[in-house]
């Protein structure tokens, strides 16, 4: 059968049966846009980086495909791959915290709510580090804090610029007081790398929330976000309920955010890489600079907005 | 302090207390009316009354612990800067365009030398909680700080934070006005300062709005003080689906000073006097000055490149979590 053949056959049949629709969409063959319903053949929706062709509804990306999105093939090595949280506060809840992970853990084939590594992207060389709402929606405890703090700290000792997506609900309650504390550990890795003038671009995605927000999301020398992610410290229900009144449908997106002055900048994923690239790039030394050393050659320069800013 | 002629405001667990001490009351003018020598009986009745005040405050539930952490009439941060201080002025203002008065800073004299206190401020009563938004500071209130701890840093003064707030404001103008970048900033900035800051948790110790002010070299916590990463509410509310279950959520979380002492959160736990603080404020104050003018003593001996490795160090060791072999 030859491809026009096919084509006409294709055709013929009319358009597929909604029983067929179905089946496809189970077997991961089409995937539907929850944002504008629309059907997208999933292997081209992953070749748009799960932005929705139709209207660039931005999909959730799991660690695994944002490594792939942004990390250069072959380049990525995993580290501190072997942290695993334990209960040590024997946290029950409806269920025990150990139950809790162990089934996330099996369900997500992941050990916690971050995966971090060293890789190149676009050919620079960066520390990078991802968390992912699947992981108990990517909440921070004494792992994610630990992998995170490490990654930031073997960036000082390399002079490596260190990207972190940032996708998180907020604190982890079950490990208490000690999550908590992961905020000021991780902030206190990154007062070091600030001093060592090294670069850290945070990437907020949907959602960043809570603690997340209230450390190392917002301590960004450059802070992107994606289109319309939801970003904010209190959640929008506490919000609501200490206010008794509704809440404008833009409160906490990225693009309240950027209006406020608190995002450099809104990126769509489809140009995440080449910005980061572009961004960290433009605080490298001039290649001309022959007698300099890195240190003083490390200027930072205006970053101005990449998106259409909105007069106000 | 708090002036002892007020009504006193009872918790719960305080009634059969409460009764107790009525009735001494009532059998002492009853003897005095009839002229008749109670004494004996008297003495006993009070040493039960110390007894039973002891047993109910040593055997306190985390959930009434936090009652008595956000008891009305607990010693506040300005309470115990003016008691523990020789003198103290007031400054105000972020220079952003903002006064927080949920979060007070100022320049002190703490035996003899200058510092910079600073901490959450809760209202004495419901009016003067609506001028000090109970205690929930805003994004204004950590610049605030953020400056006055600066300022401390430039001229080498020490810094002491009193923390007692339920959390950081969740209000609308405290998210434009960016809650989340307010208090990571001091996160980051409180690593770089080298003076020595000690913070104290006097009440509640609620979350990321505590923390705000909670990085230095020591963690001190007063015995009926809670500091916990979601309140028990919020926590039952979310874990639960069911705000009715926070004593669970309280017991669960390990809000309690000797349990995060256990945990290497806290550095030291300040005895109350019995009753708790509010029974007693200027004892509570003296054990507060005592253990300050203590660990000041034992921070000035370092250098301040000691001290800021010394402060990430302790930050660093804190985390439970296991490295399976590759």
């Amino acid at each position: 059968m030859s491809l026009f053949d096919w084509f006409a056959n294709r055709q013929k049949s009319g358009p597929i049966s909604k029983d067929r629709q179905e089946r496809e969409i189970a077997d991961g063959l089409w995937s539907k846009c929850e944002a504008c319903g629309v059907l997208t053949y999933t292997k081209d929706l992953q070749a748009n980086q799960l932005v929705c062709p139709e209207c660039s509804h931005h999909i959730r990306v799991h660690s695994d495909e944002r490594i792939r999105q942004l990390i250069d093939s072959n380049t990525w090595i995993a580290i501190d791959t072997q942290l695993v949280a334990t209960d040590p506060l024997t946290f029950r809840d409806r269920k025990s915290y150990s139950d809790r992970l162990q089934e996330t853990k099996e369900k997500t084939k992941l050990l916690d709510a971050v995966q971090t590594g060293v890789g190149r992207l676009d050919g620079l060389p960066i520390a990078f580090g991802v968390m992912d709402f699947r992981f108990m929606g990517g909440s921070m405890g004494s792992v994610v804090g630990e992998k995170l703090t490490r990654l930031i700290e073997r960036a000082t000792r390399e002079r490596l610029p260190v990207v972190i997506i940032c996708a998180s609900g907020g604190a982890r309650m079950q490990e208490g007081m000690l999550s908590l504390m992961q905020m000021a550990k991780i902030s206190a890795a990154l007062q070091r790398l600030r001093d060592a003038r090294l670069l850290y671009i945070p990437v907020l995605t949907h959602p960043t929330t809570g603690g997340v927000t209230a450390s190392f999301a917002m301590l960004g020398d450059i802070i992107l976000a994606e289109p319309k992610a939801t970003i904010g410290f209190a959640g929008r229900r506490v919000v609501e309920q200490t206010l008794r009144e509704k809440l404008p449908d833009d409160f906490q997106t990225a693009e309240y955010l950027l209006q406020h002055g608190f995002v450099d900048a809104i990126v769509p994923r489809t140009q995440l890489k080449q910005t980061l690239a572009r961004l960290i790039r433009l605080h490298q030394p001039a290649a001309s600079t022959t007698t300099s050393t890195t240190h003083l050659s490390m200027h930072l320069p205006e970053v101005r907005s990449l998106s259409v800013t909105t007069p106000e | 302090m708090a002036t002892t002629e007020r009504k006193p405001i009872l918790l719960d667990f305080e009634k059969p207390l409460a009764e107790l001490e009525a009735r001494i009351v009532q059998i002492r003018e009853l003897a005095e009316e009839n002229d008749v020598d109670v004494s004996d009986q008297i003495c006993q009745l009070e040493a039960k009354a110390v007894q039973l005040r002891q047993e109910i405050f040593s055997g306190l539930s985390p959930l009434q612990r936090l009652q008595v952490a956000r008891h009305p009439r607990r010693p506040s941060t300005l309470d115990y800067i003016q008691a523990i201080g020789d003198e103290w002025m007031e400054l105000h203002g972020d220079r952003g365009g903002s006064d927080d008065l949920a979060l007070v800073a100022g320049v002190a004299r703490l035996a003899g030398r200058p510092v910079v206190m600073l901490g959450h401020q809760k209202g004495r009563d419901t009016k003067d909680n609506m001028t000090r938004n109970f205690g929930m500071a805003s994004p204004g209130g950590y610049r605030k700080v953020m400056r006055l701890m600066d300022h401390a840093n430039r001229f080498g003064m020490p810094i002491l934070t009193f923390i007692d707030t339920p959390g950081a404001y969740p209000g609308i103008e405290a998210e434009r006005l960016g809650q989340g970048e307010a208090i990571a900033y001091n996160l980051r900035e409180m690593f770089r300062l080298d003076v020595p800051i000690i913070n104290t948790v006097i009440g509640e110790g609620g979350s990321g709005g505590a923390l705000g002010i909670g990085v230095g070299d020591r963690l001190l916590m007063f015995e009926h003080s809670v500091y916990y990463v979601a309140s028990p509410e919020a926590c039952a509310a979310i874990l639960w689906r069911d705000a009715a279950k926070a004593p669970q959520a309280a017991e669960a979380l390990k809000i309690t000073a000797t349990d995060l002492k256990q945990l290497g959160v806290v550095d030291e736990v300040l005895p109350e006097p019995i009753g708790a603080a509010h029974a007693d404020p200027i004892t509570a104050a003296e054990t507060l000055k005592i253990s300050i003018v203590k660990h000041l003593d034992d921070l000035s001996r370092l250098t301040s490149q000691q001290r800021q490795e010394l402060r990430y160090q302790k930050f660093r060791a804190i985390g439970v979590f296991t490295e399976i072999p590759a």
